[in-house]
């Protein structure tokens, strides 16, 4: 059983109760994506799977076998910074920073999610496709990734910049 | 944790295969099933991952909906029959957990997730007749402000999580099961089972069987329905209450109805006592506080969650109105 990891594949723990987010940390050195809560309840451990941001927390790295995960270090190097890393840091978007892997990764993956119209509990029109990313929107679907220093505000900051329509943020 | 085998089910019949052993268990996203394992709430043997059986959403020949169990939440949520022809449903996926968790949750995992009552949660310090039967409950004397006021017992008051079978019920939603002896359909309302004696009995699942589908009937009036819910955060909090609705108004006369309760009872909770009392009634905000006190008259509150009572009426009441027009 195997997996693709940030573009490389990577062989699977024999024991099926190791998380995915103990796989990425301790087993393959990548210390990017954090353990918070470790139940599902802070979204510090938040990845991509196949391009869908899920808690590593609480899924079986057996059950990424065939699939794709991206971590923040997939996402940008310090080098090299995603569009979201640059803003998180123009627009003071964490403090401590323990959160912020997930809410990057988080992030990325509500631009996708808006992109193609999923609905949030704060959309009005439900049978419209098109997606405004108002900051409303944003606090909605970025609601499952606590940052305990407050920074909120910046995060979302950032995340209009990077990904709001104009119009959005009219 | 305790230790498991892992197994990938490649069809249903390769999941009813592995899911006869004693100890196995079905395994969806996992939000809820690997967190109870974590706290060795629960200990399968063996896992069947069954995300990889059908997870299509078609249409049905008369008009209704057919979704596999192994749909995500966020799939359901998206899709655009659902989104026009059942927002209630969307609008029920959207409110409950968070969009990670909605990316992982299956629709089969979903009706099949545990309470969230503390006291269940807490293995180590509380009594919990669902967790161990018969060692009693430390709900019923204890901090119950978020417990059920309906489909309690003296053995258990925890209520039934889900957002999402809260709109199932309203919608007259049927639940397709495989097992060993074949196929059968329940309607989602006789799906879960009150807690009685036996809280740890949650469903007429038999041991062994799997959910393979939800099936939507027709029901052209749910376009115009609605799902609110009241926690105590913004979002990403279960419900004290929650209400799902569709009505059809004539003239002004509620023609036809469907309400469904979350957060206040033992299990998704079909309000037929309110339909039948609102069905040919004017649509007001009177008829409706009638409707809702026709079915909270069976409450049964607790030290601390008798608010949910008026709560939920007042829910009801809001959101009739908003559907008819007679908040305006």
């Amino acid at each position: 059983m195997s997996v693709i990891v940030n573009g490389s594949p990577r062989e699977l723990p024999d024991d099926p109760r190791v998380s995915l987010l103990d796989f990425l940390r301790e087993r393959l050195g990548l210390p990017g994506t954090k353990k918070g809560c470790d139940q599902g309840a802070c979204g510090a451990c938040t990845v991509l799977l196949d391009g869908e941001r899920v808690l590593s927390c609480l899924t079986l790295a057996v059950q990424a076998d065939g699939r794709d995960v991206t971590t923040i270090e997939g996402l940008g190097t310090p080098g090299d910074q995603h569009p979201l890393q640059k803003a998180f840091i123009a627009h003071d978007g964490f403090q401590c920073g323990y959160c912020t892997p997930g809410q990057i990764c988080s992030a990325v993956g509500l631009a996708a999610e808006a992109g193609r119209g999923v609905p949030s509990h704060v959309t009005g029109d439900l049978t419209s496709e098109d997606i405004a990313l108002t900051r409303e929107e944003i606090r909605e679907r970025m609601s499952g990734n606590l940052c305990r220093c407050g920074a909120h505000n910046g995060i979302v900051d950032a995340i209009t910049e990077t990904y709001a329509s104009a119009e959005a943020t009219a | 944790m305790n230790p498991f085998t892992y197994t990938k089910a490649t069809d249903a019949a390769d999941a009813l295969r592995h899911g006869a052993a004693g100890g196995a268990r079905y395994l969806g996203g996992g939000t809820n099933l690997v967190d109870l394992m974590r706290e060795t709430i629960e200990k399968p043997d063996a896992l069947i991952d069954v995300t990889g059986l059908s997870a299509d959403i078609v249409e049905t020949g008369d008009g209704g909906l057919l979704i596999g169990a192994a749909a995500r939440n966020t799939a359901v949520a998206e899709h655009e029959t659902v989104r026009t022809r059942y927002p209630v449903l969307a609008r029920a996926l959207v409110a409950g957990a968070s969009p990670q968790i909605r990316n992982m949750a299956t629709v089969g995992g979903n009706l099949l997730q545990r309470t969230r009552c503390p006291y269940f949660y807490d293995a180590d310090g509380a009594r919990c007749n669902k967790r161990e039967p018969g060692t009693g409950c430390d709900a019923i004397d204890g901090f119950n402000r978020g417990h059920a006021i309906l489909g309690a017992s003296g053995a258990c008051a925890a209520t039934h999580p889900s957002d999402m079978a809260v709109a199932l019920a309203a919608l007259d939603a049927t639940v397709h099961l495989r097992g060993a002896d074949g196929t059968r359909s329940v309607p989602l309302t006789e799906f879960h089972t009150l807690p009685g004696d036996h809280p740890e009995t949650e469903t007429v699942l038999r041991p062994g069987e799997l959910i393979t589908a939800v099936e939507l009937p027709p029901l052209p009036f749910a376009a115009h329905s609605a799902y609110r819910k009241v926690r105590d955060r913004a979002s990403y909090a279960f419900a004290l209450a929650s209400v799902a609705a569709a009505v059809d108004v004539e003239d002004g006369t509620v023609r036809d109805v469907r309400l469904a309760l979350g957060g206040v009872a033992t299990k998704p909770w079909r309000a037929s006592r309110a339909e039948e009392a609102l069905r040919g009634q004017p649509a007001t905000p009177e008829s409706f506080r009638a409707a809702a006190r026709a079915e909270l008259e069976a409450a049964r509150p607790l030290r601390d969650n008798a608010f949910k009572i008026d709560l939920t009426e007042r829910i009801i009441v809001a959101v009739l109105s908003q559907l008819t027009g007679a908040d305006q």
